[in-house]
């Protein structure tokens, strides 16, 4: 049996260095123009086809198509979720970076952008009942104002926040802030007409206001070192402008405009693009100093560091309250009692957690609609609670049965043989994983910025889009994250010496 | 060999007590009666059901047929009430033979945890009648040292003072001299001699021949869970 398994793990083991090594001088050839995308962005950027999902398709897919060709060379397709795009093509994962990727004052500083090839509108959707209230962003003070994290619209809502105090809530896809506009969660949002339109064919209640309140550009994106072939790819892009090809693409896909013909004319005459028309960029970190854009963001990381504090605090607490619950159900419940409790902690510990938060916040908003730190909480709290009810019962089942059968002469309830025997001494027995938990709950909680609720990483997330480097950002996050999960681990072994201390 | 004169009212009846594990009969129909002041000894080879019949009268473990009364408290075969065995406990302590003292409590805590939490004695009162309990002992010197810093002797001690502490007019022990040296035995007898004085009713189990001769009013010997 062993020897059958042995053999068969040698054999997957062959298989897979062929493959590897069958895909490495691909890898290396230069024939192939590898660009890198997230086929979840969807349509009509890259998407898998609807007909055939091993096939892509969208005007992404023509243009890489069409840039490939004009290299004469042979596209291929990586995908890389959308907000690491940019460090994918830093780290040469792949020549060029397209998904509706946005030419930014820090896309410019950090890579090589192309010309843009498509010029969009930052336009305001708004529930159709609302459609006179709120027709600008000024008209939102006090509102709150979804859009895609890491993009111009989030930056634009920053703004809008110090300048018209509205509340910016950053979402990590484009479906979900037009489904909880709908719902009451947010009262607008600010995104690309591209996606607003196409959303606004599928989804029915809300309304796309006519005021351009930015216009920006989608460009593909190019490691600084390749600056050379960035070149030639933007005369490809410049002689598919001129020859009508790019315009076929957009017109294929529905989004060809007026605005086209105006950035074309302008790119083909050498003229210069600005990333972004209609907003102040002056105050942008990508122009700033290291040490300038640390001082800018600092408050931001701080105060995120308070809602990674206050949600891994109040969730582990209620984790271990429903924790206590759930073990003591287990140790002591009658047969339905356990068996439910049992069930719960697998269906729990056996699916991921971002699945939880998702249906905690979008699954179930239908019935109830929590606001998203509640559903952050809940999630977080929920999810730990069945892996505590494991330490503890545990903890409770290694507490020797002859000290309960004492207590019991001594006629102790079972209550109080839980609340002043066992409990007390399980829970020293816990405290360790107990520990190990809550460091990775603090870090857990980073998961909830999908349930647009901006926390620690998430804002440095957002600071490294913004600056265009994660190395200031990333090195500011783990000296936060550790500033606070190193107190923690002390106080932890602290209260664990005074109670070895006490029983040795 | 000394005799109570006066025939005291019975504390502890037990009645055709059975209790079968498969097909092993660890009682086989046991009858027993103890009288209030009498300090009976348990005897017989492992396995006869001394412990068993200790457990049982304690409420711990259920016995299949029969019946045990302490006092007014009848325990029947089957799972009893939990209002008699509220009941019960009020009236029986337990001394086990291996202590089992809360670990995580001080001596003196341990002592006085129940008269507080069970009683509801003020902590003042519990303290004072605990300290009383470890000194009348002689381990009042470990009061503020934890159950893993004492010698067998003396969590032996510690553990007598912890049943002591409720005051039950019957105490059941088992073994109460397996973790004592000879001299120990000796002081712990008569300890156990002046607690039948001031009426309380002792049951023990004990392999220690000579103790049981020294100490005990009666000896039962079981072989086989019946009384030979």
């Amino acid at each position: 049996m062993l020897r059958g398994r042995i053999v068969f793990a040698a054999a997957l083991a062959a298989v897979v260095v062929a493959w590897v090594a069958q895909r490495q001088p691909a890898a290396a050839q230069t024939l192939e123009l590898r660009w890198a995308g997230d086929a979840e962005g969807g349509a009509p950027f890259v998407e898998a086809d609807p007909s055939d999902p091993s096939h892509l398709v969208g005007f992404d897919v023509e243009i890489a198509g069409l840039i490939a060709r004009g290299l004469g060379r042979t596209p291929r397709f990586e995908q890389v979720m959308f907000t690491s795009i940019d460090q994918s093509i830093a780290r040469g994962d792949a020549d060029i970076g397209l998904s509706g990727v946005e030419d930014t004052p820090a896309r410019r500083a950090m890579l090589a952008p192309t010309v843009p090839y498509y010029r969009f509108r930052e336009v305001l959707s708004v529930r159709t009942g609302d459609v006179d209230r709120y027709k600008t962003l000024a008209d939102l003070r006090g509102r709150r104002v979804g859009t895609l994290g890491g993009t111009i619209a989030y930056e634009i809502l920053l703004k809008a926040k110090r300048d018209h105090g509205i509340e910016a809530v950053s979402y990590d896809d484009d479906v979900h802030p037009y489904s909880d506009l709908l719902i009451g969660r947010v009262d607008a949002v600010l995104l690309d007409n591209v996606l607003a339109e196409r959303r606004h064919r599928a989804m029915a209640g809300f309304t796309i206001q006519p005021e351009t309140v930015a216009i920006a550009h989608y460009v593909g994106v190019m490691a600084r070192n390749n600056a050379e072939l960035r070149d030639r790819v933007n005369d490809v892009l410049r002689q598919a402008m001129r020859d009508g090809t790019l315009e076929r693409i957009f017109r294929k896909w529905q989004v060809w405009n007026d605005d086209q013909p105006t950035l074309y004319a302008a790119l083909t005459a050498g003229q210069p693009v600005p990333p972004v028309i209609g907003i102040d960029q002056a105050g942008n970190v990508a122009t700033l100093s290291g040490w300038r854009a640390v001082r800018l963001y600092l408050p931001a990381l701080l105060k995120a560091s308070g809602v990674t504090i206050v949600l891994s605090c109040t969730s582990m607490l209620l984790a271990v309250l429903v924790g206590i619950v759930i073990a003591s159900g287990r140790v002591y419940g009658d047969r339905a009692t356990r068996t439910a409790l049992t069930g719960y902690v697998e269906l729990i510990r056996g699916t991921p957690i971002l699945l939880q938060l998702f249906v905690l916040y979008y699954g179930i908003a239908s019935a109830v609609r929590l606001p998203a730190f509640l559903a952050a909480l809940l999630g977080l709290a929920l999810n730990y609670a069945a892996y505590e009810s494991e330490i503890y019962r545990g903890a409770l089942l290694a507490i020797p049965s002859g000290q309960l059968e004492a207590a019991r002469t001594l006629g102790f309830s079972e209550f109080q043989i839980l609340r002043l025997i066992r409990g007390p001494q399980a829970l020293r027995i816990a405290l360790a994983p107990m520990t190990n938990d809550f460091v990775a709950l603090l870090k857990d909680s980073s998961l909830v910025s999908v349930l647009t609720v901006v926390e620690l990483t998430k804002e440095t997330q957002i600071f490294a889009t913004n600056l265009g480097s994660w190395v200031i950002p990333g090195a500011m996050c783990a000296a936060l994250y550790l500033a606070m999960s190193l107190p923690l681990a002390a106080l932890a072994r602290r209260m664990e010496a005074r109670w070895r201390g006490q029983s040795s | 060999m000394e005799r109570p004169v006066v025939l005291s009212a019975v504390v502890l009846t037990l009645r055709g007590l059975r209790l079968t594990r498969g097909d092993r009969t660890i009682l086989g129909g046991v009858d027993l009666d103890v009288r209030r002041g009498e300090l009976v000894a348990l005897r017989g080879p492992s396995g006869s059901g001394k412990t068993t019949i200790l457990r049982a009268v304690a409420g711990l473990d259920r016995f299949d047929a029969g019946r045990i009364e302490v006092g007014d408290v009848v325990l029947n075969a089957g799972t009893p009430a939990r209002a008699t065995l509220t009941r019960l406990r009020s009236q029986v302590g337990m001394v086990f033979q291996f202590h089992h003292l809360f670990e995580h409590l001080t001596v003196l805590d341990n002592v006085c945890l129940a008269p507080v939490h069970v009683r509801g004695t003020s902590g003042a009162d519990a303290h004072r009648r605990g300290r009383e309990l470890l000194a009348q002992l002689a381990v009042d010197a470990r009061a503020a040292a934890f159950p893993r810093e004492l010698s067998g002797g003396e969590a032996q001690r510690v553990a007598i003072a912890r049943a002591l502490a409720m005051d039950p007019p019957l105490l059941l022990m088992d073994e109460p001299m397996a973790s004592l040296d000879p001299a120990r035995r000796q002081e712990l007898g008569l300890l156990l001699k002046d607690l039948t004085k001031t009426g309380r009713t002792l049951v023990l189990t004990s392999h220690d021949e000579e103790f049981t001769r020294q100490f005990a009013t009666r000896t039962v010997s079981l072989d086989g869970g019946i009384v030979r």
